[in-house]
């Protein structure tokens, strides 16, 4: 400190000294930032997780550095780049996870985009419609840790952690099923569709479906699925049939199944058991036929409103179903004719096979009871089973009265004999009675009536005149026989010589029984 | 310099910055309290370069979190958002947003950088006596001086967003690390602008012996 070369102010006063060491206490800031930007440094890079790569189909929706990773709701993570892949096919993110996510990442782990989704089956993910697009996973089993996946297309329907099995159903066709398609058990959704691929034969799909535990334990080996799509409108013999199901599968279709109660505790079925897909409720419950047999029978009428379906009744008994319903003509007679296929249970027209005996032939039996059934008159006959839509069902009935008729076991199948329906013999007897009546010669009998009254005219007044000639004779009758007439007392004179006669004979006989002597001696003298 | 009066520290004379009393330096000492009124007085403000760096440096280490830790949450009903403030700006950067994009970008984070560069410019030329254009040094160490407060709009913002927006669960704004960093970056600049003795400048030419002591 150099002295001061001037003293301007000598009254200027002195000012008091302060002692200070060398380095000042200030150093202590940049020291306490410095350690909390370390601490902050540090605590970051403790706190990033691991990285991956997800490889996509689409970036659609995905942003870098926005679109977060998420389980069960849950940020994991957060995708740090977007880009195209090198083939430019698809796009590849990297995203940071949060720490202590090493164990999500391993080689069966799922990833796919979370978007809003509006498909046949249902709507989801509309929460991203505000949020935008996440990404989530479906954590593997697999202990092989993995970096690079690739992401799905679509959401698996069912995450790997749900509890439930799956099965497969053999369906005809798709209908308004889809992935994702909800199964339902008395209208309780309990699991979903899950994938459908055409089965290797091409004829019938296999449609997975996954049902979530513990309803599960509910398909046994007789659970019958069907399609719960919509409402289900048939007219048939039986009347109108309306099915719905729950309001969601009106709108989107569904499956539905139920296991028939059989008294039978059947064992729980195995995964990837497959079940048929029936078309309806009412299809998955007709009365199964626990022994099938096909019949034709051959219907020489109309068979309008019969349809593949109708019933086949015994007296009331359903027994089975109307299979096909064909036309055929016969080349040689030219008859048209219309073979319906039947499907029977022959087990419902008594023919039990299980109380058989030992080591006869099932078949033999069946064929002999079916035959003795038709020798005692038991026919087919078509009736109307609703007159509104004219719908038809066969109708199996006892008809001693039918000509004499076998089973055609040399047709395959064998061909039953058939009766007339019911209107169709009524058709028949009036369309007789018709034809006599058109028989009736009505013209002429009309000139033979109109000659008849002329005759019965003309003979009508030779009546008259032989009436007034009868009255007079009665007249004249009447006269004689008047109280007062000739006629009268002559024969009232001629009654009372007769009734003296008669006297004198009966005293005369009176007589005689006192005295038959006098027959001989003559009446003595004196007396009387 | 030529046909300069003699400053102060040549004539050893100092001022109270409170009571405005002229007073003599003790000699041999660099700063004494005020006679009249007891505040401290110096000649040079007390370790000015040693406190200037200290405040600078801190400034610095901050600067880096609060330029890559987000200074603002959003929580909305689409989730939460951090954002920096680098992605704040490119967030605002659109055909019609881009100069408010500009300002946040200039007051943000050019301001507090060209701050903290300013000031080490200033330190290092007075230490190294590089001083030439005192004019335009002071005027430098106006600005930076000036600017400095503004310099705490963003932090202020910040804070009044934080508060106002809370229309949870809707949405709500808070405050994150990266701001109080910030913050910190914008007050310790304010610090480090305060403890330059601009004097020191004009110190490089008339007594560099001086300008030693004071170090």
């Amino acid at each position: 400190m150099p002295e001061p070369e001037t003293t301007p102010a000598p009254n200027v006063p002195q000012a008091r000294v302060v002692r200070r060491g060398r380095l000042s206490r200030v150093w202590i800031v940049p020291v306490v930032a410095a350690l909390a930007g370390a601490w902050i440094a540090v605590t970051k890079v403790m706190s990033e997780g691991p990285t991956v790569t997800i490889q996509f189909k689409t970036a659609e929706g995905i942003e870098a550095g926005k679109t977060k990773i998420k389980y069960n709701g849950v940020e994991i993570g957060t995708l740090q780049t977007v880009k195209l892949s090198d083939d430019h096919r698809s796009a590849v993110a990297t995203a940071r996870m949060e720490p202590d996510t090493e164990h999500f990442l391993v080689e069966d782990t799922r990833f796919w985009v979370v978007r809003p989704r509006i498909s046949g089956a249902s709507v989801s993910g509309l929460g991203t419609l505000i949020s935008g697009a996440f990404v989530t996973l479906d954590i593997g089993d697999s202990k092989k840790s993995q970096r690079e996946f690739l992401a799905l297309e679509l959401p698996p329907v069912v995450a790997r952690e749900e509890p439930g099995r799956e099965f497969v159903l053999k369906a005809p066709d798709l209908g308004s099923l889809d992935a994702g398609t909800p199964l339902f058990f008395r209208r309780i959704k309990v699991g979903e569709v899950t994938s459908y691929e055409l089965a290797k034969d091409s004829k019938t799909l296999a449609v997975k479906v996954f049902v979530l535990s513990p309803y599960d334990e509910l398909v046994t080996a007789n659970t019958r699925f069907w399609n719960a799509s919509g409402v289900d409108v048939s007219l048939t013999a039986s009347g109108l049939n309306v099915q719905t199901e729950s309001a969601l599968s009106v709108l989107i279709g569904g499956i539905a199944f139920e296991t028939p109660s059989t008294g039978v505790d059947l064992p729980e079925s195995d995964v990837d058991s497959v079940f048929p897909l029936y078309e309806n409720h009412e299809a998955a419950f007709r009365t199964p036929a626990h022994d099938p047999q096909t019949f034709v029978l051959v219907f020489h009428q109309s068979v309008r409103g019969l349809a593949p379906g109708a019933p086949v009744e015994f007296r009331g008994i359903p027994i089975g179903e109307v299979v096909s319903v064909d036309a055929e003509l016969d080349a040689k007679s030219f008859d048209f004719r219309a073979p319906v296929t039947i499907s029977l249970d022959a087990q419902r027209l008594g023919v039990h096979v299980i109380s058989l005996e030992p080591g006869a032939d099932p078949d033999a039996v069946r064929r002999n009871v079916i035959d003795s059934m038709v020798l005692h008159g038991v026919r087919a006959q078509l009736e109307t089973g609703n007159l509104l839509t004219g719908a038809l069902y066969v109708s199996f009935d006892t008809f001693p009265d039918a000509p004499p008729a076998m089973i055609d076991w040399s047709h395959k199948p064998p061909r039953m004999p058939t009766v007339s329906g019911q209107l169709e013999t009524m058709e028949a007897s009036v369309s007789s009675i018709l034809n006599k009546v058109d028989k009736i010669p009505f013209e002429t009998l009309g000139t033979d009536l109109q000659k008849s009254v002329a005759d019965l005219d003309r003979t009508l007044a030779t009546a008259n005149a032989a009436l007034v000639s009868a009255k007079g004779a009665l007249d004249n009758t009447g006269r004689l026989v008047e109280p007062n007439s000739q006629l009268t007392t002559d024969l009232g004179n001629t009654l009372r010589s007769v009734d003296d006669a008669a006297n004198s004979v009966r005293v005369l006989a009176d007589y005689l029984e006192r005295h038959p002597e006098s027959l001989i001696r003559g009446k003595p003298q004196g007396t009387k | 310099m030529t046909a300069v009066a003699p400053t102060a520290l040549q004539l050893g004379l100092c001022s109270c910055e409170h009571c405005g009393l002229l007073s003599r330096a003790w000699p041999g000492h660099e700063e004494g309290r005020c006679p009249r009124c007891g505040a401290g007085v110096e000649l040079r403000k007390r370790d000015s370069v040693q406190r200037t760096w200290a405040f600078l440096i801190a400034a610095a280490v901050c600067y880096v979190p609060a330029n890559l830790l987000p200074v603002l949450t959003t929580k909305t009903a689409a989730g939460s958002d951090s954002d920096t403030i680098l992605q704040g700006v490119v967030l605002l950067w659109s055909p019609t947003g881009w100069p408010l994009a500009l300002i946040v970008l200039v007051a943000s984070v050019m301001i507090p950088s060209a701050k903290i560069l300013a000031l080490a410019y200033l330190l290092l030329s007075v230490q190294h006596e590089r001083v030439d254009h005192h004019d335009q040094h002071g005027r430098l160490y106006r600005i930076v001086e000036f600017v400095g407060r503004w310099s705490m709009v963003d932090v202020f913002v910040d804070a009044f967003t934080a508060a106002l927006v809370q229309l949870q669960p809707l949405m709500s704004v808070s405050p994150a690390p990266g701001l109080f960093f910030f913050a910190a970056v914008v007050v310790l600049t304010m610090l480090a602008a305060e403890s330059f003795d601009p004097r020191l400048i004009w110190d490089c030419d008339g007594a560099p012996e001086a300008l030693h002591a004071g170090t």
